[in-house]
């Protein structure tokens, strides 16, 4: 579904990202894992459009069409062929309600029948959010955020849902239950592709895994693989 | 003072306060998505006033399409104006930005007395709009309520569009955060660009009902109303539509109360804007339904 090709992001000296190339394929759960600094929300952010002189070739298939090369396009185009992505820091829009900012998501579609269809079904997803729709987004707490973030992402109807670093800053029961939502996404039949700086979580829902140090891809392989790997374990699983 | 005397000062001072009101509303919103001051905006208002003379003087409009063609016209303006002076520099440094909003709006003077010439031109008013009723001892002209009225159904529109319509939606989002809102697959500059669009076509709306209030017309009649305006704006508490509103009309209400209270004080009459600004950028310098300041992210 989606292939990238020879990544390269640079922030004026800084290389960033050098030379990722990975394949997303349909249907699947790919993590990008790494430390801080390591270039993974670099990465996820070019895929995205918002990095304006991103590098390389960023090849996505759409379910129904062509091949097209995502790189040089603007993240308003970018969402419309299908991928959505939900930023780091969740980014809820806190002055509108939490109505609005799924509505917000939903700003692409013109299917009326199909908005209210999914408005209803994010709300059976997240029943805290249906209590609090006419609450300010700002007013909800971090997990609740989150859930308004991951419901808003798929409010476009996307194919493939980006997720950076959704589990960040939240309490362990609230991680658990990003991750489970994460799941119930994924078994919808939507692609996903997740940043995590959380290697076990990430690593235990994934398909398949790539782990990034310092702006390269350093090993690879199917999450449950990598769960065992004895690098793995020492540098992002705590031994 | 009587109190028809006192009524018919309210009457002008909530037609002055709307006037004002109109254009601060263009400010407020433009520095809400752009964190610009948008000082071409008192221009639109001039050329406002001219396009509708232009309309039924040359191209002999009948007088309601000729106002509705200046307005439509004015907000092409606008919309030109950030392509031509603001968009190219979006990722500049914002005093950029305003500097050329300074530049553009001394250009658009200035081609105004070019084009029009400095003369004052008188516009064609309706003889229903400002012929006196007395009502009660009370003499008004039918202008005096049909600018506020006029002026309450815009901003009921207005916040409709904002509040009730996808663009708004987009809109009330951009204020805050540009970048996430292009990842839901808002245009950024579609918005802006309505953006300037709504807020010239008020600023429009304004310079013709203006016009018909103190009917004459000059290249520079911009500078002083949108001066006064963008200080009804920061008064408000500078992006927000509420507070354009309230501070237009109480800035109209300061100047005719002022001076009808106090006639001595009529050659002031322009300084007590200015005035009201320095008090409220001492006492609370987010103006009165202005946020807390914080810097963009």
């Amino acid at each position: 579904m989606l292939k990238i090709e020879d990544l390269h992001v640079n922030y004026g000296a800084i290389h960033a990202v050098k030379g990722v190339s990975l394949s997303i394929p349909r249907g699947g759960i790919v993590t990008l894992i790494g430390a801080n600094g390591a270039g993974k929300s670099s990465a996820i952010r070019a895929i995205a459009g918002l990095i304006r002189g991103a590098r390389g070739r960023i090849l996505y298939t759409p379910p129904d069409g062509a091949e097209v090369n995502l790189a040089g396009m603007a993240p308003e185009e970018i969402v419309k062929l299908g991928v959505t992505m939900s930023p780091e820091g969740r980014r809820i829009l806190p002055h509108l309600t939490v109505e609005e900012n799924l509505r917000l998501g939903a700003f692409i579609r013109t299917d009326k029948e199909g908005i209210e269809r999914d408005m209803d079904h994010v709300y059976s997803l997240f029943p805290r959010l249906r209590e609090r729709s006419w609450q300010k987004g700002g007013t909800l707490s971090g997990g609740e955020q989150q859930m308004l973030a991951l419901a808003r992402a798929i409010m476009s109807r996307p194919h493939l849902v980006m997720l950076d670093e959704p589990s960040l800053g939240l309490a362990p029961l609230l991680v658990k239950e990003v991750f489970d939502i994460i799941g119930e996404i994924n078994s919808q039949g939507k692609t996903v592709l997740l940043v995590e700086q959380n290697a076990f979580a990430a690593l235990k829902i994934a398909t398949y895994a790539y782990i990034l140090e310092v702006g390269s891809i350093v090993l690879e392989g199917r999450g449950e693989d990598l769960l065992k790997d004895s690098r793995v374990k020492e540098a992002y699983l705590g031994g | 003072m009587s109190i028809n005397m006192f009524i018919q000062h309210l009457f002008n001072a909530i037609t002055l306060g709307s006037l004002y009101g109109l254009i601060a509303i263009g400010y407020t919103m433009v520095y809400g998505i752009l964190r610009l001051i948008n000082f071409a905006h008192g221009e639109v208002f001039m050329l406002g006033a001219y396009f509708i003379f232009f309309a039924i003087t040359l191209l002999k409009l009948p007088w309601g399409l000729a106002a509705v063609a200046a307005v439509a016209v004015s907000s092409l303006c606008g919309i030109a104006v950030d392509r031509i002076a603001y968009k190219p520099l979006r990722d500049a440094p914002r005093i950029s930005a305003l500097i050329s909003a300074i530049g553009v709006s001394f250009f658009i003077q200035n081609l105004s007395i070019v084009v029009f010439t400095g003369l004052p031109r008188a516009v064609h008013r309706p003889d229903w709009l400002v012929k006196v009723v007395n009502m009660g001892g009370i003499r008004i002209l039918p202008l005096a309520v049909i600018v506020p009225l006029v002026t309450l159904l815009l901003v009921l529109g207005l916040l409709w569009v904002v509040y009730r319509t996808k663009p708004g939606l987009a809109m009330r989002a951009i204020s805050k955060d540009i970048e996430t809102t292009r990842l839901m697959g808002v245009s950024v500059n579609r918005i802006i660009a309505l953006t300037f669009g709504i807020g010239s076509a008020l600023a429009a709306a304004s310079g013709i009902m203006w016009a018909l209030r103190y009917p004459q017309i000059h290249p520079f009649m911009g500078l002083f109303p949108g001066l006064k305006a963008f200080i009804a704006a920061v008064f408000g508490g500078i992006g927000s539509i509420h507070g354009a509103v309230v501070g237009g009309m109480f800035l109209g209400l300061v100047e005719i109360m002022a001076v009808a209270f106090f006639p001595t004080l009529s050659g002031y009459r322009d300084a007590f804007a200015f005035v009201l600004l320095i008090i409220i950028l001492l006492m609370k310098p987010t103006g009165l339904m202005g946020e807390k300041l914080e810097d963009k992210i």
